[in-house]
């Protein structure tokens, strides 16, 4: 198909054009029906990694590094390796082959070589008849070590590049550096009424989902791998594999089975994923390995750690001139996506404000910690924090509502931001309506009494981006149908169910495009045998990318049956509809049949039912380099009003509501939808006051336990009220767009400034302990104590 | 290696298994009951929570061995246990759940239902609170727990004969009327300018 065919925000059969009632005329989109896998999931019948057991399969593994950063002298594996029950070990000689999400930063070893880079960092691989008994030969091998200087602060990793964590880096000990020039930042500050500038901190966090990575691999004896991985990207993993055991990617099978959670945190190809295929490789068994609670930690790829320098420039009527960036990075010891990670830092943030002149410089760095990636709102959660507070400092010095300061910035719909990004539809305004409303904003901020407050932040957010993550111009998305005369509609879909639901997504699609019931489509989905290709659950794409090119298949499939009836019937085909289980003839309704007879009738007309579908991103971003890094082919726009309270006396914040408003184009499950965006301002209220992902001195995880990394428990959660805004974006799939990342990003700012109205005191610095509320009041107190004394 | 004779959703099992192993390695591993999860190991995230003699215990903490003669009820067990009493379908918490969109990912559930199973059980009316304290020990990382309690809630309003109370974002959501108007506006927009200015 032409990959960026819109397919419009109607109903399939409404003549889809603005203002036609039929657009309402959705019989499955738009209403809460139930997920595809939710019984499977209910009564425990939907299978995981871990639980999955083939004939023969042994267990398998990892040695980990217990120094920061340090050469590796010597491995002796010889006495694991006669341990009874023991069926390979393997180190990083035997996996030599580098890997990396991003093609242009392959810094990673399955297990290191040479050298380890964090404490954690994997070492070697053991597979034996039982855990039991791998655990007991990796207390066999035997690792000399000779340590090196361990770098655990951003700032020495920029001003020292010896010794190098990457040997071969040319940077020194600088992952990526970008920095982009819109406008005339200097001259405009300079010119501003009022110009505020401060630091941010915004602390590590990690993604903590329930289910701990886990791989299944097996040889066959026709030189076949299969690998089933908790992975939210089948893709990347089956070419990573290619490209590290030297196979032909075609002779490699990845499927994800059920997945319990990811976030970001499975993104990447992980060390287990070859491990595993190595080992069954070497001993012609099928092997797995789960990793522990602790390893999970220690593999991270969480939420990077930065320092945010901002100075805004504004008008005295609160419009904002121009916006200065300066962020410091802690990428930890690997790239992964961190190439991305620092432009999304600087990108993201060109909405939904409209400034004229803007600068960011990013820098982010390698240190000797667990490797940072991308986590929900991946980039642009930290600067977002940033500038949404600085936002409400302006609104204070010029004693303006925080809400109309951000109103009277609103980009518009329609337009292109200053750093070239095309915005479409953009539901901003009708964000801040309503939390506005549903918070009573208006009666109440200001007026809780000493100690208690609300506070408000916005944000952008992508739907899929169109940088492919390996150049080329196939589609980013595609689609199978199989249809078949007993009336059942198979979809073929590469997309990754993470949870999110997307594999409901494609059901609730072909339903409806086909008057289907819900019920009569499965879905066969991320099996890399079965399936088109998709780039895989990230960046919020699924809904908005695997949507259209499933709507592309079904209207194909559509046509050829409608064809074929409407040539059984001698009738135009104009007149032949689907709907409610049933094909008829809307002239004449009492010629109908059903669906079933419909396919029947088809197939013998057409032949074998079926049809494939894609979708591709248009044209998009700014021209300058990495100017397509961020542009996405349609933004999402979300608003927070967060409630909170301040203990004075013990500096503990409670947390009491949070009204999320989010602009998702059109919910195609609001349900769903809804559930997106409650779970994402709970984990955004979760950084802001519970977790910390750190390391002590020694670059040893600081709590590397679902106790001590503390995620809220059902007690600790505040109320959360999703308020669904609908703008209907021109090119999402019925007008879509993403709902998964966009809603985290507000909490964090939306609380900070919460906590201003509540007790007066600016929290820049994440997250908001009770050691740094108590602080924050003492200088507060100190500011005026000076007044008092004098007095006394 | 010790024989142990075990009660398992109304089932007489006998195993044998390692001394040492826990209730749900001998679940997972010896009875192919993989409906519970195991998220820690430890003790920290309820994933693994079962029933033992109706009450919410931690399969990852229990050992085996202390099962013996005790009733052991597992995320399996509960649909054929409410068939059996002469429903149909899945249990009635089960049931919300799915009708709720509480099942994101799903890991966590088992655990989240059994504990609300086990709740329900206790006390046939409890409140918003008294649900919240009885999943306190089950982590959901997905959710934001709202669509588990009015799944919770969903399961009394039915066991009770009640009106369900509205879920939070259908109370809180635009008239249709009022977002399709919406919706056309935005559109009316796209047609004035289809070219990005
Ligand atoms: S697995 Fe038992 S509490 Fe986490
Ligand atoms: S549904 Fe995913 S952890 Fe609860």
């Amino acid at each position: 198909m032409a990959a960026r065919d819109l397919h419009g925000i109607g109903a399939p059969w409404g003549d889809r054009s603005p203002g036609d009632p039929e657009n309402r005329a959705f019989e499955v989109i738009g209403k809460p029906h139930r997920k595809v896998d939710g019984l499977a999931k209910a009564t425990g019948r939907a299978q995981y990694t871990d639980d999955l057991v083939l004939p023969g399969m042994l267990h398998a593994k990892t040695l980990r590094s217990p120094h920061a950063h340090a050469r590796i002298v010597a491995i002796d594996t010889t006495r694991a390796q006669a341990l009874p029950g023991v069926h390979a070990v393997i180190t990083g000689r035997d996996l030599p082959i580098q890997y990396g999400v991003i093609p242009w930063t392959q810094d990673e070893n399955a297990l290191a070589v040479d050298k380890v880079r964090f404490v954690g960092d994997a070492v070697a691989a053991v597979a034996a008849v039982d855990e039991d008994t791998a655990n007991a030969a990796l207390k066999l091998i035997r690792v000399e070590y000779e340590p090196l200087h361990a770098f655990l602060d951003p700032e020495e990793s920029l001003a020292r590049s010896e010794p190098r964590i990457h040997d071969d880096s040319k940077t020194g000990n600088v992952s990526k550096h970008v920095r982009l020039d819109f406008g005339d930042v200097e001259t405009a500050l300079a010119s501003a009424d009022v110009v505020l500038e401060g630091d941010y901190v915004f602390h590590g966090t990690t993604h903590a989902a329930i289910e701990p990575h886990c791989a299944l691999a097996q040889w066959s004896a026709e030189g076949l791998l299969t690998v089933w991985s908790s992975t939210q990207i089948t893709h990347y993993v089956q070419r990573a594999l290619a490209k590290v055991l030297e196979l032909p990617i075609h002779k490699i099978r990845v499927i994800q089975p059920a997945l319990g959670g990811a976030f970001g945190g499975k993104s990447d190809p992980f060390s287990l994923e070859f491990c595993v295929a190595k080992l069954a490789m070497l001993t012609g068994r099928p092997v797995k390995m789960l990793y522990t609670r602790e390893e999970v930690f220690y593999c991270h790829r969480g939420r990077h750690p930065m320092q945010l320098h901002y100075r805004t420039g504004a008008s005295k009527d609160g419009k904002i001139a121009a916006v200065d960036a300066k962020i410091l990075i802690d990428g930890g010891a690997y790239s992964s996506f961190g190439l991305v990670t620092t432009y999304y830092a600087g990108q993201l943030l060109t909405g939904p404000y409209h400034f004229p002149n803007y600068r960011f410089d990013s820098t982010r760095v390698f240190t000797n910690k667990p490797p940072c990636g991308p986590k929900r709102g991946h980039g642009s959660v930290q600067p977002r924090f940033a500038f949404e507070v600085q936002l409400d400092e302006l609104a204070e010095r010029i004693a303006l509502d925080p809400i109309e300061l951000r109103r009277r910035n609103f980009q518009g719909d329609f337009t292109r931001t200053v750093n070239g990004q095309r915005i479409t539809s953009n539901g901003f305004l009708a964000c801040l309506d309503e939390v506005e409303r549903a918070s009573g904003w208006r009666a109440r901020r200001g007026k809780l009494g000493f100690g208690r407050g609300l506070g408000v932040a916005g944000s952008m957010s992508i739907s899929g981006t169109n940088y492919p993550v390996y150049p080329n111009k196939m589609p980013q998305a595609g689609i199978q149908l199989a249809a078949e005369r007993s009336g059942r509609v198979t979809v073929f879909t590469g997309g990754n169910d993470i949870g999110q639901g997307s594999n409901s997504v494609v059901a609730y699609v072909v339903a409806e495009e086909l008057g289907m019931d819900v019920a009569d489509v499965r879905v066969v989905a991320a099996d890399t045998d079965l399936v088109p290709v998709d780039l895989g659950a990230y960046s919020s794409r699924v809904t908005f990318m695997v949507g259209n090119a499933t709507i592309d298949a079904a209207r194909k499939l559509r046509a050829s049956i409608v064809l074929a009836i409407a040539k059984e019937w001698q009738v135009d085909a104009a007149r032949v509809r689907m709907a409610n289980g049933r094909v008829f003839d809307t002239e004449s309704t009492e010629r109908s049949i059903t669906t079933a007879e419909a396919f029947q009738i088809a197939e013998a007309h057409c032949d074998t039912l079926g049809s494939t579908g894609s979708y591709n991103t248009p044209t998009l971003g700014g021209d300058y380099r990495g100017g397509t890094i961020g542009a996405s082919p349609a933004y999402s726009f979300t608003a927070h009003v967060v409630e909170a309270s301040v203990d004075v006396e013990t500096g503990r914040i409670t947390c009491h509501a949070v009204w999320i408003a989010h602009d998702c184009g059109r919910a195609l499950n609001p349900m769903l939808v809804a559930g997106q965006m409650e779970g994402s301002a709970y984990m955004g209220i979760a950084e802001a006051l519970l977790e910390e992902h750190g390391v002590n001195r020694f670059g040893l995880h600081a709590g590397p336990s679902l106790l001590d990394y503390r995620i809220p428990t059902s007690v600790d959660t505040p109320e959360l009220a999703a308020l669904i805004v609908e703008s209907l974006d021109p090119e999402g799939p019925y007008g879509a767009k993403e709902a998964g990342e966009g809603p985290l990003h507000p909490s964090l700012p939306a609380l900070s400034n919460a906590i201003f109205d509540a007790v007066g005191v600016r929290l820049r610095e994440l997250p908001f302990t009770p050691a740094k509320v108590l602080r924050a009041l003492a200088e507060k107190d100190a500011r005026s104590a000076p007044v008092a004394r004098g007095r006394a | 290696m010790r024989v142990l004779n075990l009660l398992i959703n109304g089932d007489r099992v006998e195993v044998a298994a390692p001394e040492h192993w826990t209730l749900l390695e001998v679940l997972r591993y010896e009875l192919g009951l993989t409906g519970s999860k195991q998220g820690c190991d430890k003790g920290d995230c309820g994933a693994c929570t079962v029933l033992l003699d109706g009450k919410p215990v931690l399969a990852c903490l229990t050992l085996a061995a202390l099962c013996e003669g005790r009733a052991v009820t597992t995320i399996e067990g509960l649909l054929p246990a409410h068939v059996k009493a002469g429903g149909t379908g899945p249990d009635p918490v089960q049931a919300a759940f799915d009708e709720c969109g509480a099942l994101q990912c799903g890991f966590c559930q088992p655990g989240m239902m059994l504990s609300a199973r086990a709740l329900l059980d206790r006390n046939a009316c409890p409140t918003r609170a008294e649900i919240k304290d009885a999943l306190a020990g089950n982590l959901c990382r997905c959710t934001g727990y709202t669509q588990i309690f009015e799944a919770v809630e969903l399961a009394i309003a039915r066991r009770i004969g009640i009106e369900p109370a509205p879920r939070a974002w259908e109370a809180q959501r635009m008239p249709a009327d009022e977002a399709e108007r919406r919706a056309r506006e935005f559109a009316e927009a796209r047609e004035r300018q289809k070219e990005p200015r």
